[in-house]
């Protein structure tokens, strides 16, 4: 049987969370299938790792540790994640939807002739057949995604070649224990095989780290504005509520291009995916692109002069009307009864 | 760096999803292209900026633009001629439909050892699909080293670029041999302006598909008098593909069902702005331990 791949990306010397969200969802469609889970992991001073990934499901963590793999390169990367898939064949190979990984997943797909499928939100083991051949497929990993700046969710799926490939965001899938831990049988990839001296050509000259200053995705509450906010002066109204609240700003898509706020704290599809207690969408329209993103929150309160505006669909509460006018009220009542 | 350093942009024509109207979706709920007006990928503007500022910092070098799509989308190549590049080519024809990221990217790579750049700039993503595979594919069908997330060439070397890179982490600066191809980022410098003298001088830029469509008019005339005016267009057959690697055929990804948006119906409590009904809604809010 083929087994799952799931690319473990180290950040800082840590397994990032993504990696460890992808684990999850790779054990989960590792029983389905009745395979087992593989971690493939890059970098340089992993000795003990294979413990962390094996609470996660992981049964067997191949390893190259070597100062070639860190900091990341491409090519090497590449290389190696591409002669490990050829002598092992996974059916199935992960990736987080990082900087990293959507800068080496494309290379592997195209050096492989497999298909990848970028951003995804589901990923579900189910059948295929073919509309024009009615060849019939069994067990394919549907891929899941919205697409068209969010206006339709497309199920993509890999008939035909292997292995199917997916890259997903961070936070999009939950991190979770595996009810029972992986064996986490650490085996080491005959990595010199598949480097060559052309694969290290692009030299790192200096990498500056910078900590990421606004992190809203741990954020219990999250007051967000849109483009509906209307400007950039406006757009402070929802700082305000925000820190009366105790909360972060997010923000959609269309505020950020407008420039409203800064790309940190776009919700969405292109963001980050949020799941605090309550979400206050302040001028939001609610694009299936921005509530994917924020669509598993406990409550959403929306905002929004547009009664038939999509994001009140799955609002808890839709307050029809101004921001500019709704926005004051809500920091004044608030103010008024938490004493 | 070598002199007449050819350096190629991967520019695509894109559906403005970023703002979708109301009639952007038809009563049967598919996208209404129709509705959707079609522009110059933001990104690929970028690209174009960092394409223009090398062609600024090196004597004799080019750009030209190269993208795949209807005949329509040579408006962009003639939009990038407005703003400073030398020409472009339009990759077109029926056996693309279809193509996924992996056989757009065979595509433009049999496009491009036609054309032998040495350098190859391309947006980091277009707003249609969002996958940015495009620009590293192209790498590794051409066997290329990559830089994603290019924000600024810091400088120029006899054979390799300096490059600083945008990561979620901080940044990142490398030195990449030429050739290369470079993907760029949203925050690199923004796109110059259309010059009116260029507008002026390339307005009457054509596709030869386009010369072909009305010989007779005036703008196709001057076209065809003049090379400079003249957008290469390449059909299939002109970049020596394998067909099977192209359009549906040659797309591993299929799919398999399209859904439009539906959101789940839900009862949402109504209010207006009305200070007694903001006013219970916060008490019931604390009230509840959802606030405070």
């Amino acid at each position: 049987m083929n087994n799952i791949f799931v690319y473990i990306e180290i950040e800082e010397g840590k397994v990032a969370d993504v990696s460890l969200e992808l684990l999850t969802k790779g054990r989960e469609l590792a029983s389905t299938l009745g395979v087992s889970l593989d971690a493939v992991v890059l970098g340089e001073g992993l000795a003990g790792i294979e413990k962390e990934l094996a609470k996660y499901g992981a049964d067997t963590v191949w390893v190259a540790d070597d100062k070639t793999f860190a900091p990341f390169r491409t090519l090497p990367h590449t290389a190696v994640l591409c002669g490990l898939i050829e002598q092992e064949k996974p059916q199935i190979v992960l990736f987080g939807a990082t900087c990293i990984g959507r800068d080496f997943a494309p290379r592997v797909s195209s050096a492989l002739h497999s298909g990848l499928t970028a951003d995804c939100t589901q990923l579900v083991i189910g059948d295929h057949k073919d509309p024009k051949s009615g060849k019939e497929y069994t067990d394919l990993l549907y891929q899941i995604r919205p697409a068209f700046g969010g206006n339709i969710i497309a199920t993509i799926v890999n008939p035909d070649c292997r292995p199917q490939m997916a890259t997903v965001r961070e936070g999009v899938m939950r991190k979770e224990y595996a009810a029972q831990p992986g064996k986490g049988e650490v085996k080491a990839i005959g990595w010199q095989k598949f480097v060559k001296d052309s694969d290290l050509a692009v030299r790192i000259v200096e990498r500056q780290i910078e900590e990421r200053k606004i992190d809203i995705k741990g954020a219990g509450i999250i007051v967000a504005g849109g483009y509906g906010m209307g400007s950039k002066e406006n757009f402070r109204l929802v700082h305000e509520l925000a820190d009366v609240l105790g909360g972060e700003v997010g923000a959609s898509r269309a505020a950020v291009d407008a420039g409203f706020t800064e790309h940190a704290r776009q919700v969405g599809q292109t963001g980050v995916t949020v799941r605090p207690k309550l979400y206050i969408a302040c001028g939001i329209s609610g694009q299936i692109q921005h509530t994917a993103g924020m669509d598993q929150s406990s409550m959403v309160i929306s905002i929004n002069s547009d009664p038939e505006a999509p994001i009140n669909k799955i609002a808890d509460y839709a307050i029809t009307g101004d921001v500019n006018d709704i926005i004051p009220k809500m920091i004044k009542y608030y103010k008024q009864n938490s004493k | 760096m070598k002199k007449q350093l050819k350096i190629v942009v991967l520019a695509k024509q894109v559906p403005d999803t970023r703002n979708v109207g109301k009639d952007a979706m038809t009563p049967e709920g598919t996208v209404n292209r129709a509705a959707l007006p079609a522009i110059f990928n933001p990104e690929d503007l970028n690209a174009l900026e960092m394409a223009l500022s090398l062609k600024d910092r090196i004597e004799g070098a080019t750009v030209r633009i190269l993208t795949m799509g209807p005949q329509r989308a040579a408006d962009i190549i003639r939009d990038a001629m407005f703003r400073g590049a030398d020409g472009g080519y339009l990759l077109s024809g029926r056996e693309f439909a279809g193509s996924d990221t992996l056989a757009t990217s065979y595509a433009l790579s049999c496009a491009l050892r036609k054309i032998g750049p040495d350098v190859i700039i391309a947006g980091r993503q277009a707003i249609d699909g969002d996958t940015a595979q495009v620009g590293p594919q192209v790498a590794e069908k051409l066997g290329l080293p990559q830089v994603t997330y290019a924000e600024e060439i810091v400088e120029i070397k006899d054979s390799s670029l300096v490059i600083k890179r945008r990561l979620s982490c901080g940044t990142e600066v490398v030195e990449c041999p030429v050739p290369a191809v470079v993907t760029v980022n949203a925050s690199a410098p923004e796109c110059r302006p259309r010059n009116a003298r260029r507008v002026m001088k390339f307005k009457c830029a054509l596709a030869a598909s386009e010369i072909a469509a009305a010989p007779d008019s005036e703008t196709a005339r001057r076209a065809a008098e003049k090379p400079y005016l003249q957008i290469v267009e390449f059909a299939a057959a002109d970049v020596d593909p394998d067909p099977q690697q192209l359009g549906l055929t040659g797309s591993p990804t299929k799919v398999k069902k399209i859904e439009n948006v539906v959101f789940q119906a839900k009862e949402a409590k109504r209010l207006t702005a009305a200070d007694e009904e903001i006013n219970s809604l916060m008490v019931e809010l604390i009230a509840s331990h959802t606030l405070g």
